[in-house]
Parts: C-alpha cells; structure tokens; sequence
C-alpha cells in the first residue's frame, strides 16, 4: 500500500526527517509514537503534500487497489491519476494534495481548520465528487450524498445538523476529531494518516472515534497509520505494528506491546 | 467644453488610481440621479461581468424616511467605475453592498460620498473585493456629516482580498464629522487566503481553483447579505470568480 524509503524532508530549511523508511500493507494498522518534535506531524504532512514541507530525497510509492466504490453502484474505472501497469501504484511525492486525496489518501489533521460561511456538506460534496472525477466515477446525486454523509455521522454519533453549520466553525475540540472521522467515512480512502486524532478528546470521544476508524478503515483492502502521542487510542484501535519515531527515523519496531513498553518506560529508556 | 467636463487627471483626488485610458472614451459619464420621496423604499442592483469597460455615476436623494438599497458586482472584464453620491435626509437609511472583482491588468473601483444631511439617518457600506493578476480594486469612499445631524450612525466595512503579490488594493475610507452625537465606524483590511484553510481543503480532493472559490464565496457573499436576490447575486458573482481563478 505504501512504501517510504529513506525519506528526508525539511521544514524551513531545517531537516526533520532524516532517512525514514516504512512499509505499510494493505489490511495493516500502524501506529507511530514519539517524543515532540520527532517528526510525528512532519511525515503526515509530508504524505499529504503540504506546502513548505520539501522532500530533499527519498521516495515515497503509493499503491492502492484499484478503485471500486463501496458506497454506490457505480461502475469504477479505475484510477485516471498513472497508476503504472504492474498492478497499480503512483510516485506519490509527483501528486498534488488533491491528486493523492483522489488516489485514496485521507490526512485526518491533529487541528482541523475553520471555514467560515462554507457547509461540511456542501465542501465535502464538492470533494467527493471532485475525487469521483479524478478517477473517472460518476457524481453523487444531492440524495445519495446526503445519504451516505447520514450514516456516516450516525456512525460517528455526530448530529447531522451539525453537518449543515460552517466547516469546523464553533466546533469543540471533541466535535472537530468525530468530524474529521465524519469525512473519512464519506470520502472513503484507502489509507488513512490520522496526525493525534485523539488529542483533545474525552473518554467517550475517543472510544466513538476509535471504533469510527475500525469500522471505516478495518478492511483487506485499507490501511491506516496512527500518528499519536498516547498509546490510550491504541486499546480502541489495535496496531499491528507499532513504531518510535525519534530524530527524524525510526529507531524501533514491535507489536502492540511495544506501546505499552513505551507507556511504561517512557521514550528515552526504550527507543535509546 | 467646459471646465465640469474636462478629462479628471490623476490630481483629481477621486480618480487617482483610475485607468484613465480606459475612461477617456466614456467620457464625459452621464449622471443618473434617483429621488426618493420621504418614506419611500427602493431597491437596486447593478450587474457588470461583460467585456465592456464601464462608468457609472449616481446622484441619490433620501427623502426624511427614505430607504435605497443598493447592491453592486462591479467585475467588468476591462474597467469598472461605480461612482455614488447619496445625500440623506432625516432618519433616511442607504445601504450599499458591493463586489469586486478584478483579474489581469484590470482596475475595478467603487467611489462614494455619503452625506448626512439631516439628524438621524443610518448609512451602511460593505466593501468585498477579489484581486488576482496585476489588477487593481480600489474604494474611496467617504461619509460626511454636516452639522446638526445629530444622532447619525454611518459605518464602512472594506475588505480586499489579494490572490497574487503582484495585484493591488487601494482602500481610503474616510470621516467627515461637523456634528457632536454621532457613530461613525470604519474598517479596512486588505489580506490573503488562508494557507491553511487551502491546504485543508486540497487535502479532501479539491482542486486549488475549486478550494479557492470556496474560501472566497463566504468573503463575496458578506456584500450582498440581505439582498432581495442575494442567491442570484452570488451565483454570478461566483461565476465571474470562476473566470478570475
């Protein structure tokens, strides 16, 4: 699904990653920890295509199943984007932001940002079937979209009016999180990079989302890459891998007890 | 020719940043003056998104009671002069609500004189404009108050949003006040899109014309609010920012 290998970045010129590889399989849950300023929020960003994060080497190959939509009948044809012949895949550090959200990378933001006098539905409307275009689907009709964004809310337990007020606009912190869930759900990525998705939420709220991100991305055909602080969303959401990001690398790979290690001990002591 | 109808130079203050070339065969503009009676409501709006160049110069007379509300989407593709005067008779309200937008080597400008004549009237101007390119949105506007025209509450609000560092607003709004109780509110701001909002947008698979039209939409739609067609306003105006992006 993806491969980093031995990515550098920089952000203002000053290096922040520094020879990062990791592969992610479809079907796999990741999860990346590590003390401030390690990196953490510097490789989503990176993978998003955020402006003024710059790739000094290092490639990043994002290989997504084909596309075929799981919400509507739909006949897919594939992704336009060159997915080259081998069975699919795209030099992901070549797309713009918007060209990797239509190959099916979804960036859940650790402080999703306020749009004033712009609806959730009617932004992330637009954004989908922006996407649909890009891979040559069909538009969703303002029914099915209502449709598919009710019970996408419903599962997030988010009140669908809520959907309707400006995008993120006097939302909570709490609220903000199940929202970006929300438009996970409705966008429907193959690979999910959730930067501190449980940062600002309380216990409800991170058991909600937790269990939104196991429903949503839980599949053969999905992955997902935790970037988190905190091993709390980890007993919701189960890694199969869980890595420690320090100095711009990772330094140290194990299963989930790992994070309980990390917990425990503290950053120093186990990735030392 | 008489000296009224002699071409303005940039010394004249109202049209220092005008595209004189482009007036000049517009020239001399016609004044087109409405009168309201007292008590008497009207309401206007004025639409220019064409290939022409375009000026245009209104007289308003407020009658004691009167209310004009007048919405503007000045984004002809050459140049576009709205100019307006309003005189404001007693407890008589003038709302102004105007889009700009400009691309290219454009220059779009709104110029008014708002006075307040007689105690208690209420002015109210909102100001949106959208430069991209090396075009040029500018709005001078002042609000006069002459003497004894207490109890006068005026405000402008103008804002210009910039797409490109090569485009240019120039925003003078300005007080005129003879009169002790009076409110009078001004505010100006001239910015650019939020690089985190575009980026967040881009993010969820929205095309960076498309994202920007979003980002832009709720700024324009602050110059029509309340207007009688505000939603076929902002379509057009969405339209030409379509062009713009």
């Amino acid at each position: 699904m993806l491969k980093i290998e031995n990515l550098h970045a920089t952000v203002a010129d000053k290096p922040i990653l520094k020879g990062l590889s990791l592969t992610i399989n479809a079907g796999e849950v990741h999860a990346i920890m590590g003390p401030n300023g390690a990196g953490k929020s510097t490789l989503g960003y990176v993978l998003g295509g955020r402006p003024g994060y710059e790739v000094t080497s290092g490639t990043i190959h994002f290989t997504p199943r084909p596309f075929v939509s799981s919400e509507v009948e739909t006949p897919a044809r594939g992704i336009s984007i060159s997915l080259d012949a081998n069975g699919g895949g795209v030099d992901l550090l070549s797309l713009e932001p918007h060209e990797r959200a239509a190959a099916g990378l979804f960036l859940g933001f650790q402080y999703p940002v306020e749009i004033p006098g712009v609806s959730f539905v009617q932004f992330l409307r637009e954004s989908l079937n922006a996407q649909r275009k890009a891979r040559g689907e069909e538009p969703l009709s303002g029914g099915e979209f209502l449709r598919l964004a009710r019970e996408k809310a419903a599962l997030l337990k988010l009140d669908m009016d809520m959907l309707k007020r400006p995008v993120n606009v006097g939302f909570s912190g709490g609220e903000k999180k199940r929202a970006e869930m929300v438009q996970m759900g409705i966008l429907g990525p193959r690979l999910a990079v959730l930067d501190e998705t449980d940062s600002g939420l309380d216990i409800d709220a991170l058991r909600i989302c937790g269990e939104g991100i196991n429903s949503v991305m839980r599949a053969p055909d999905k992955a997902v890459l935790l970037i988190t602080h905190y091993q709390r969303l980890l007993d919701y959401v189960r890694p199969d891998f869980v890595h420690v990001l320090a100095g711009g690398r990772i330094v140290r790979t194990g299963g989930p007890e790992l994070a309980l290690e990390l917990e425990e001990h503290g950053y120093e002591a186990v990735a030392a | 020719m008489t000296l009224a109808l002699a071409l303005p130079t940039r010394r004249d203050e109202d049209y220092r940043y005008a595209d004189l070339p482009a007036l000049t065969p517009l020239w001399p503009v016609g004044t087109e003056r409405i009168v309201l009676a007292p008590g008497e409501q009207r309401a206007m709006t004025m639409v220019h998104t064409g290939p022409e160049a375009v000026a245009r110069d209104l007289d308003v007379e407020l009658g004691a009671g009167a209310r004009f509300d007048l919405h503007v989407l000045n984004a002809p593709l050459v140049y576009g002069r709205i100019a307006v005067r309003a005189v404001l008779g007693q407890g008589a309200t003038f709302n102004l609500g105007a889009a700009q937008l400009a691309g290219g080597e454009q220059t779009v400008e709104l110029v008014t004189l708002v006075t307040h004549q007689a105690p208690d009237a209420v002015s109210r101007q909102v100001v949106r404009s959208v430069v991209g390119g090396s075009a040029t949105a500018n709005y001078l506007g002042k609000v006069q108050v002459q003497p004894g025209a207490d109890g006068t509450d005026g405000a402008q609000s103008v804002r210009a949003m910039l797409l490109a560092r090569t485009a240019t607003a120039n925003a003078r709004p300005e007080l005129e006040i003879h009169a002790d109780d009076v409110k009078c509110a001004h505010g100006c701001a001239v910015g650019e899109l939020d690089a985190n909002g575009l980026f967040y947008l881009q993010s969820r698979g929205l095309p960076p014309e498309a994202a920007k039209r979003l980002m832009l939409q709720a700024f324009v739609a602050e110059a029509f609010a309340g207007a009688a067609d505000e939603d076929a306003l902002l379509d057009q105006a969405l339209a030409a920012l379509g062009d713009l992006l």
